[in-house]
């Protein structure tokens, strides 16, 4: 069997696997976050919380519990690895300097995972196991919370109420992100994923001597690493490492976890505002570029150009020979048009399409399918963007599932999407423009420019991928791509729930026959198109001195 | 003022609080659930697959490693022990910098482009290497048969495999200085290459630690 056709024969299981799991876990993340009732557990933690979760949230309400939580877990994280030195269970390892610990609670708590520091020498098991890997359940949960709030909004009428964040923040964990990850995390031991708390020791080697390991609970963070699609990997090489990706099983087992929320919570969308088409053409959107990155990647990798390649006979730089080209590539393009960020190849030896493809699929703002819960509200407001778009074509006043898209709405949603441009732009022609933040590129000419807008798109979309050959554990890069994924991930959600708000305020308009149905394959082609124009028209000329560059080039 | 003062406080105190329930929840006892689970039903793979050979654990079979000679006086880069098969070149790989008591190793990659200068020397370089040290008297390796993963450093520099095909133009060295026949050899690769799993996932492998405990215990026996 050839590789290219092993790799489509993957593609295709891993679109059955995602189907199947489709409708029941979309219908049940549908009834966890519309059902009056709440588990025993879930009572005792409220209990802990000190707060009411049948009280109905408006949204200044909802939004001040997002942020606050936000800001607490940004400020245990940043102090959990401040002290590291002096708490037990750390493997000995020493605390983390104040700039670093600042991008890395800055990094988990904003579901980025951007890791500047190596695992496997900076983070015992502490900070991993009950700083990091927290972060991964509740900042996907927090995601999760807002995007269903944006669907009540469009589900409700006449009451600007949003639900309870500290509700949805914790069923979100308890009935979803909980279970799976336990099952996930089992499969992934099965595989041979470690998970053990046994300190730093020597292991023998077959010509004499030793190497030296540390263990860690793995698998329980790497399953909720996909799931949450935060990608903040336990050791530096992230799903490369053996320990945390063994074999081509538990490599498509990955990708399918970290793309199962994303796709599934358009039908819980379509359920919640009671019309499963309109989730559909939400899916069909997302897949079609999913899909269509995918291809891309194949043609680009499998024909390998760029000197070193050639000579090599193959892509094959940073890729590992279990995974090969054909799985490497749905995994790196998986992980950055979702928000993960985890890699089992390493997208900077991507060649130079292959890397501008990578780099595009973050910029699109993380949206086919997207991150847990971000990916779903960034579509939803791309879809207001273009059935604004299409108003304007006809001259009608614009609506989208019975909601006016009026003034406020689409200044809202213009907002959102200009937030992450402008951080991603400015941010890095400053990084150019400055003497010293250009030391930190390991490759010279357009690639070592592209390590730097790879940094601050990833940082600014909070993907967590690196061109990983830039230098970023500098105070630079970590106070500005720290400062990218606070920005990045809050202000655009600040929007989001002022959207959701002003939407539930409404009175629904009723469909006449001259509404857009924004539940036909006309509309899903409209949404593609919108999104691929206006992110072309953002980014082309940066990219145009990347990768588009490099590829030409070669 | 006071009371927006109070209202933040009460606020950011909910949100510790929702931290340190869910602290409990997903960062103590998930893991300490999961652990309890992995080391009750699968204790090997739970503890990074190791492998023993004639007693002595000799690492994982997760994790790739060299096969060099001992390092000589005043040598600073060991010289692969050709006697073993050879696994894929490693030039991500790091040393540890922070804690440097231990000595850990820092899987990574490279990093580099494809029109890298670095990267194109080591393929270079690497594939030269490849081709003069397979060949034999009587079996010349040919640039060309030399596959992609032999002259290319993989994503975690720890990769455990290779293809089937950097392990296939090892043979007639390996029989060489073994002193066994190509044929024994050629089995004994053929032995240890693992197709895709189910037929279609990943890419046809041979696991380098493996294989060499076999060859050496094939040595022993011949």
């Amino acid at each position: 069997m050839s590789p290219v056709l092993a790799g489509v024969l993957q593609l295709l299981a891993l679109i059955a696997a995602l189907a199947l799991a489709y409708r029941p876990l979309g219908d049940h993340m549908a009834r966890v976050y519309s059902s009056d009732r709440h588990l025993r557990v879930e009572k005792w933690i409220y209990k802990g919380i000190g707060a009411d979760p049948n009280t109905e949230m408006r949204r200044p309400a909802y939004l001040r519990g997002v942020l606050a939580f936000s800001a607490v877990s940004v400020l245990f994280l940043y102090l959990l690895q401040r002290i590291q030195g002096s708490l037990p269970g750390s493997l000995g390892f020493s605390s983390i300097d104040p700039d670093q610990a600042f991008n890395t609670a800055a990094s988990f708590a904003t579901n980025t995972n951007w890791q500047s520091y190596y695992g496997e020498q900076a983070m015992g098991h502490v900070v991993q196991t009950g700083g990091l890997a927290v972060q991964n359940f509740v900042s996907a949960a927090v995601g999760i919370a807002v995007a269903v709030a944006l669907v009540r909004g469009f589900a409700r009428s006449r009451t600007g109420e949003l639900g309870n964040f500290w509700a949805d923040l914790v069923r979100g964990t308890v009935r979803i992100l909980l279970p799976l990850s336990v099952i996930a995390a089992i499969v992934l031991v099965a595989c041979g994923v470690i998970q053990n708390f046994a300190g730093i020791h020597e292991v023998g080697q077959f010509t004499g001597g030793g190497q030296e390991w540390n263990g860690g609970a793995v698998a329980s963070q790497e399953a909720i690493k996909e799931i949450g699609t935060n990608g903040g990997g336990y050791f530096n090489a992230n799903s490369a490492h053996p320990f945390e990706n063994p074999n081509a099983f538990s490599n498509l087992f990955e990708v399918f976890l970290l793309l199962l929320i994303p796709f599934a919570l358009t039908r819980t969308f379509g359920r919640m505002v009671g019309s499963l088409r309109q989730g559909y053409a939400i899916l069909a959107t997302m897949a079609t570029i999913w899909v269509g990155f995918i291809c891309l990647m194949w043609w680009t990798e499998f024909a390998h150009h760029g000197p070193a390649f050639e000579i090599a006979g193959g892509a094959m730089e940073g890729k590992e020979a279990r995974f090969g080209i054909g799985a490497s590539s749905i995994f790196s393009i998986s992980t950055t048009l979702t928000s993960t960020g985890a890699v089992d190849s390493f997208h900077s030896s991507n060649t130079g399409l292959g890397g501008g493809l990578n780099l595009l699929g973050m910029q699109l703002g993380e949206i086919a399918p997207g991150g847990t819960g971000s990916g779903l509200y960034g579509m939803l407001i791309m879809a207001v963007i273009a059935v604004f778009i299409a108003g304007l074509m006809v001259g009608r006043t614009p609506e989208y599932l019975g909601k006016k898209i009026g003034t406020r709405e689409i200044k809202f949603a213009a907002c959102y999407i200009l937030i992450t441009p402008t951080l991603v732009l400015v941010l890095t022609s400053l990084a150019m423009a400055l003497p010293t933040p250009g030391d930190s590129m390991t490759n010279s000419g357009a690639h070592g420019f592209s390590e730097i807008l790879y940094a601050y798109t990833s940082g600014a979309n909070n993907n967590g991928s690196a061109f990983a050959g830039l230098n970023a554990d500098t105070q630079w890069f970590n106070t500005t791509i720290g400062i990218a994924m606070l920005l990045g991930r809050f202000l655009p959600m600040v929007f989001v729930l002022a959207l959701a708000g002003s939407l539930a305020e409404q009175k629904p308009v009723p469909a006449t026959a001259g509404t857009l149905r924004t539940d036909k394959p006309l509309f899903a082609g409209l949404l593609v198109g919108a999104i691929l124009i206006i992110t072309g028209l953002t980014y082309f000329p940066a990219l145009a001195l990347g990768p588009l560059a490099e590829g030409l080039a070669s | 003022m006071n009371n927006s003062l109070t209202n933040t406080a009460r606020l950011l105190w909910a949100g510790l609080r929702a931290l340190a329930v869910l602290t409990v929840v997903t960062g103590i006892l998930y893991p300490l659930a999961v652990t309890g689970v992995a080391q009750g039903l699968f204790p090997g793979k739970a503890n990074g697959s190791e492998i023993t050979s004639d007693g002595r654990v000799v690492g994982s079979s997760l994790i790739g490693q060299a096969y060099n000679l001992p390092l000589e006086k005043g040598q600073e880069t060991p010289e692969p022990d050709l006697k073993w098969f050879q696994g894929r070149p490693r030039n991500g790989l790091g040393t540890n910098t922070a804690n440097t008591r231990y000595k850990l190793i820092l899987s990574g990659a490279t990093n580099r482009s494809g029109d890298n200068a670095d990267l194109i020397k080591w393929v270079k370089d690497a594939k030269a290497a490849v081709v003069e040290d397979n060949s034999t008297p009587d079996h010349e390796v040919k640039p060309s048969d030399v596959p992609a993963d032999a002259v290319t450093s993989s994503g975690s520099g720890l990769d455990p495999h290779i293809s089937p095909a950097y392990a296939g133009i090892q043979v007639h060295r390996i029989a060489e200085r073994n002193g066994l026949s190509v044929a024994q050899v050629r089995r004994l690769v053929d032995e240890h290459t693992d197709g895709r799993i189910l037929g279609f996932m990943g890419e046809p492998t041979v696991n380098v630690l493996e294989l060499n405990i076999a060859l050496k215990e094939l040595v022993a026996r011949s």
